[in-house]
């Protein structure tokens, strides 16, 4: 058993990159994500690390896909404004196919915003905000050990296919201060990424495997001498024109998450098992959520609450499932329903889900929870 | 005829080039390729970091290791390079409307923080790519198609802005003194610090046609006849030097080089 540390949500996310091997952020001061920087800035020299504080939320997602480039696992973390300005280099990352951990803790917006309140209202940026057809992977974390132990996870998916994972976090989680117990060195899988046995005579980069849509490719340095750019390219790198190369390619980046949903989705059910309605939520509204249910469940009333961990991809198999045997549908977000239009969506129920929003800043209450459940 | 650099340090099957006749990018990416041979760089230790332009097309056809980026954030990329793997040897080509404006920001931060990075900006005055716009060094008066009625804006000296900002080498070269460029390259290369080799180019398709200056071989006479060197023009008044290109090693500072710096602080507080 580890040690026992009381932490707060952003330092854990520092701890579980360490621990996951990230030996390079660049980052750029936002709140509330600004501890995860001050962290990085202590925490990475004593392993041999390097950080960075770049002159702006741009050059600090491009220097964070640099050093991944070079081989070094790396971090960049900010908040809704940053956000939006790392969304160009989000893009070249997954076109490029270099993996690398994007962390966004959300303030209400939009703009400026609330910068010190809670929001959930980066979901749908998370998976469009960088232009083009694109894969992406986001996690959303409800406690403080998840902040840790989910952000390994974001590196071993983003490393295992070679793409940027947006670790979505929430002010909640990112300020709460909670006991966790840090895993012991061995004890959570670390994955890092296939480079090839024979990097100097490796031919084409971007080139995979039969039955596998991930490329195997050296960092810079280790004697490949291949070219990376952010145009449609070919296996080998170069820039093409070619209509029927550019749709195999944005296939591929696709197929690389549609293909593999069993090992990239998770989620949470807490007394689903014979639950008339299911409360979705995710991150930190889940805490309100669980203590309404508990309250809920004392009184007989049979709800329970389904937390998607994976944001996106959405977990839509399981949420059809689920609206198959629940009476009600009920979403709760810190945002204006922006979960709510993926669970309409895959459902295809609209009117009937029920949804309880705030975006003014304060936390939906544990109460507010019960009443929407009560009402129906 | 193909020379023994080109064998060496272009990847043939991506040429040709998609540069225009008599553009001066050719000359530059050469000049970059005698650089590093004459230091005798070890080819895979070479990261070459570029943005996006006709310029940056360079890094694709020279074989290193190559990272063709986004508009204007070349030396944020090859920054997160050179601070994770101050082993490798990181050069940056970029235009001048990728260098400073886009990327203007990280020009003068990469300046301020003396990183051991060289930054060799392709200055054609133009953005040529999207078909000849006024760009930050476009001379004052001259045209662009966005600027069809005459340039209204002061240009850029990104040398001077680059030393002013923190750059410990910097220089400017042209296309047309392919010897004086290529060892200011070099020179800026060996350099410990941040390095600014701000190569004059010419790009006689928009900047020329727009402007009417003619051939290409009359943009690079134009380069001969207006170049002067630094020592040279020290002695020289303002006026004299208007519209002149000075030449030649234009600053070198003693600064510690930043990576350098981080690597002491990893020494003093690893456990």
């Amino acid at each position: 058993m580890g040690k026992v540390k009381l932490m707060q949500g952003n330092e854990a996310c520092v701890e579980g990159a360490l621990y996951a091997g990230c030996r390079f952020y660049a980052g750029y001061p936002i709140t509330p994500s600004t501890e995860i920087a001050e962290g990085c800035a202590v925490r990475l020299p004593q392993v041999g690390g390097h950080f960075i504080q770049m002159e702006d939320e741009i050059a600090s997602c491009a220097a964070a896909i640099g050093a991944s480039a070079a081989g070094v696992k790396s971090m960049t973390a900010t908040s809704g404004p940053g956000f939006s300005l790392k969304q160009e280099n989000l893009g070249y990352a997954c076109l490029t196919e270099i993996p690398f951990v994007l962390v966004d803790v959300p303030r209400a917006g939009p703009s400026t915003g609330l910068p010190t309140s809670p929001s959930q209202g980066d979901v749908m940026q998370a998976k469009w905000g960088t232009h083009g057809d694109h894969p992406m992977i986001a996690i959303a974390p409800s406690t403080v050990e998840e902040c840790f132990k989910l952000c390994v996870r974001c590196f071993n998916l983003s490393e295992k296919y070679r793409t940027p994972v947006i670790f979505l976090m929430d002010e909640i989680v990112g300020h709460l201060r909670e006991g966790i117990e840090i895993p012991e060195e061995g004890e959570l899988e670390i994955v890092n990424r296939a480079i090839p046995e024979d990097p100097a005579h490796a031919k084409k980069p971007y080139a995979t495997k039969e039955g596998s849509t991930v490329p195997v490719m050296a960092p810079f340095g280790a004697g490949e001498r291949y070219n990376i750019t952010g145009l449609i390219h070919a296996d080998d790198g170069f820039p093409t024109n070619s209509t029927e190369i550019a749709d195999k390619q944005v296939r591929r980046l696709l197929a690389k998450i549609d293909d593999n949903l069993d090992d990239i989705l998770s989620w949470e059910e807490t007394s689903m098992d014979d639950a008339e309605v299911c409360v979705v939520c995710f991150g930190g509204t889940a805490r309100s959520v669980q203590s309404a249910v508990e309250t809920l469940r004392a009184e007989g009333v049979k709800v329970g609450m389904f937390r998607p961990i994976t944001v996106w991809p959405f977990p839509a198999k399981k949420m059809r499932e689920i609206a198959g045997k629940v009476k009600k549908i009920i979403v709760a977000e810190h945002n204006d329903g922006q979960m709510l239009l993926e669970v309409q969506r895959v459902t295809g129920l609209y009117d009937k889900i029920g949804f309880v929003g705030k975006v003014n800043g304060t936390v939906i209450t544990p109460d507010e929870i019960v009443k929407a459940v009560k009402e129906g | 005829m193909p020379s023994k650099l080109v064998d060496k340090y272009l990847r043939e099957a991506h040429l040709p080039h998609i540069w225009c006749p008599g553009c001066g990018h050719g000359v530059l990416m050469r000049d970059v390729a005698q650089a590093v041979d004459n230091i005798g760089l070890d080819r895979n230790k070479v990261v070459l970091v570029s943005g996006i332009g006709c310029s940056s097309r360079a890094a694709g056809y020279m074989d290193f290791n190559t990272m063709h980026t986004t508009h204007g954030r070349a030396l944020a990329f090859a920054t997160g390079i050179k601070m994770a793997r101050p082993d490798l040897e990181v050069i940056c080509i970029m235009g001048d409307g990728d260098a400073s404006a886009i990327g203007g920001n990280h020009l003068i931060h990469a300046a301020r923080r003396n990183i051991g990075i060289t930054a060799i900006v392709f200055n054609n005055d133009i953005y040529g790519m999207t078909g000849g716009q006024y760009s930050p060094t476009t001379p004052y008066g001259e045209k662009g198609t966005t600027a069809p009625y005459g340039n209204i804006d002061r240009p850029f000296d990104i040398a001077k802005i680059a030393q002013a900002c923190g750059a410990t080498y910097t220089a400017r070269g042209t296309a047309y003194d392919a010897v004086l460029t290529t060892k200011l390259i070099e020179d800026g290369i060996r350099h410990k610090g941040f390095s600014v080799i701000e190569c004059a180019s010419i790009c006689p398709t928009y900047y020329g046609r727009k402007n009417k200056k003619g051939s290409a071989v009359d943009m690079y006479t134009w380069q001969k006849e207006n170049s002067i060197r630094v020592e040279k023009a020290q002695a020289m008044s303002p006026e004299e030097l208007k519209g002149k290109l000075v030449v030649g090693k234009l600053s070198e500072d003693d600064f510690p080089e930043l990576t350098e710096q981080y690597q002491a602080i990893i020494d003093r507080v690893r456990k």
